[in-house]
């Protein structure tokens, strides 16, 4: 690899390790200490491989570097020294030297430690997205930006409020005890499905930024699954739903970054490894006899990869959504549901249960109605997708339903 | 809105016993209505069903098994809605299928202590 595609790439590799690493180290309160040693490492290695050649082993490299720059700062900043290496020595007494492990368990370790510190209710469910991208991704503040369509400013703000909140909740980056794990988990896997949301459904122009946003948040959701105490079944459903999804990637956007709706896709574009990947996982969720949400929208994604219509696949996909919303009210699900039941009972049923839904602030609601009275009432349905299209916020929202419209007038 | 809580009632010896068929299509019935009200939001509690037998307790440690002995109605699950008024409880409860086989709901508001 030439030198300048390399540098970045450890970057996106060994960025985030070296920086989880030194937030063990010095405990949440240094998150920025943390940062900027390993911003600095980078910054060493820009500055002299151009100069001395590539060195042999360019990660050991960056380690080494590290390592003392971790140190000097120690020996440097004297109240730093003061509050923090007593902390760190009197948790190894007997050696003088503070060690600065980076070997791979220890890396691994402390990147699942900092996802649970992260994922904490004391900050808001953006700031710990964004914080996860930072600190665990090693995503720029502008890439950030551009992900989560806002500016840079506002990132900064919000990772600075983010971290400030950590530090005055003296937040531990410690592995949760057995009998804590089961609560712990679950806003880290919310985070991490918000997280590969974020992605999925980006609006952001940037196809590879968003497929590495999705691909971050599978890398994070593997971390606990090879991870002994948080290889829970639930893991393993959160995974698989994440590689259902992601197996349609490649079909679900045109060259021109139009949407294409689920029935239009070609089937032949949906990648056939990750949904295998997907299967694994699922079949792996089956232990236990908690279902969780992930089970039940994991079971409804793998349905999706049947392309074919028939009534099994939609009573299959109606009860999975019955149950998901008596564990989960949500209003994506009220509609997905009622979708599912026309498809499984018929219109007419759908159309009946769908005006109870009370859900006229939501402009998928007007859409569903649409797409329900099509060819039963046709007139009804342009009228409700034209409610739908002056409500819709997104370029993506107004193209689907225009869309819409247009095949419901060419079609009569 | 408050919470409302509805009593599945019905003579359980006089279920005819169906085919494995009908017992799934009574399940299904259950859950698509009862997913119905999730949908809009309303449910508060799925519930439960209670096992067909069970224990009163009297005065006098008197322990007997029953209630099923002295009436011949008994509850056989419970679940629990959110409605703004009796009129839009017992609106919701209209549908269950419970009523389809000769059961009742009792729907009763839940008042705070």
């Amino acid at each position: 690899m030439e030198q300048q595609e390399l540098i970045p790439h450890l970057f996106r590799t060994e960025y985030r390790k070296i920086t989880a690493v030194l937030c063990k180290l010095f405990g949440i309160a240094h998150i920025e200490v943390a940062e900027d040693i390993a911003g600095e490492t980078f910054l060493s290695a820009l500055e002299t491989w151009p100069y001395r050649g590539i060195p042999e082993n360019p990660t050991a490299w960056l380690y080494s570097v590290a390592k003392n720059k971790a140190k000097n700062h120690i020996n440097r900043s004297h109240i730093f020294a003061e509050k923090i290496v007593k902390e760190v020595q009197s948790a190894t007494p007997l050696s003088e030297e503070i060690v600065i492990d980076l070997s791979e368990k220890n890396i691994t370790d402390s990147q699942l430690q900092m996802l649970f510190a992260i994922c904490h209710p004391a900050i808001s469910a953006e700031a710990q997205i964004g914080l996860a991208l930072r600190i665990l991704c090693g995503f720029g503040i502008d890439e950030i930006a551009n992900a989560l369509l806002t500016n840079k400013e506002t990132i900064s703000k919000r990772l600075l409020r983010a971290k400030e909140k950590l530090r005055q909740e003296k937040v531990k980056i410690e592995y949760p005890g057995p009998a804590e794990i089961n609560d712990r988990i679950e806003p880290v896997l919310t985070t991490l499905y918000l997280l590969f949301n974020e992605g999925y459904y980006s609006e952001s122009n940037d196809t590879v930024l968003r497929e590495d946003l999705c691909l971050e948040a599978m890398r994070l959701t593997h971390l606990l699954i090879e991870n002994e105490l948080t290889n829970q079944p639930k893991v393993n459903a959160l995974l698989s739903l994440m590689c259902f999804q992601s197996s349609r990637f490649a079909a679900r956007k045109n060259e021109n970054g139009d949407i294409i709706l689920y029935e239009d896709q070609n089937e032949s574009l949906w990648n056939r490894d990750l949904i295998d990947r997907g299967v694994y996982f699922l079949n792996l969720s089956a232990k236990g006899t908690e279902i969780s949400k992930y089970h039940l929208e994991a079971s409804i994604a793998w349905w999706h990869t049947i392309k074919e219509d028939t009534n099994e696949k939609w009573e299959s996909i109606l009860q999975l959504f019955n149950h998901l919303l008596q564990i989960e009210y949500s209003p994506v699900a009220a509609l997905n549901r009622t979708y599912a039941l026309s498809k499984a009972i018929g219109k007419e049923a759908a159309i009946a249960e769908a005006e109870k839904l009370q859900l006229e602030h939501n402009h998928f609601y007007f859409t569903l109605l649409g797409e329900l009275y099509k060819d039963i009432d046709n007139h009804k349905a342009k009228q409700y997708l034209q409610k739908a299209l002056s409500m819709a916020k997104t370029q993506t929202d107004k193209q689907i339903i225009k869309k819409k419209i247009e095949a419901l007038i060419n079609y009569h | 809105m408050k919470d409302y809580l509805l009593i599945y009632r019905m003579d359980y010896s006089a279920i005819p016993q169906g085919t494995a068929e009908q017992m799934e299509a009574m399940t299904k019935r259950w859950m698509d209505w009862i997913a119905g009200i999730a949908a809009k939001g309303r449910l508060t509690d799925r519930g439960n069903r209670l096992a067909a037998t069970g224990k009163v307790i009297k005065g006098n440690n008197v322990v007997t098994n029953g209630p099923f002995t002295e009436i011949k109605e008994s509850i056989g699950g419970y679940s629990m809605v959110n409605a703004d008024s009796y009129d839009d409880a017992v609106e919701l409860a209209k549908e269950c299928p419970i009523l389809a086989v000769g059961g009742n709901v009792e729907v009763r508001e839940i008042s705070l202590l």
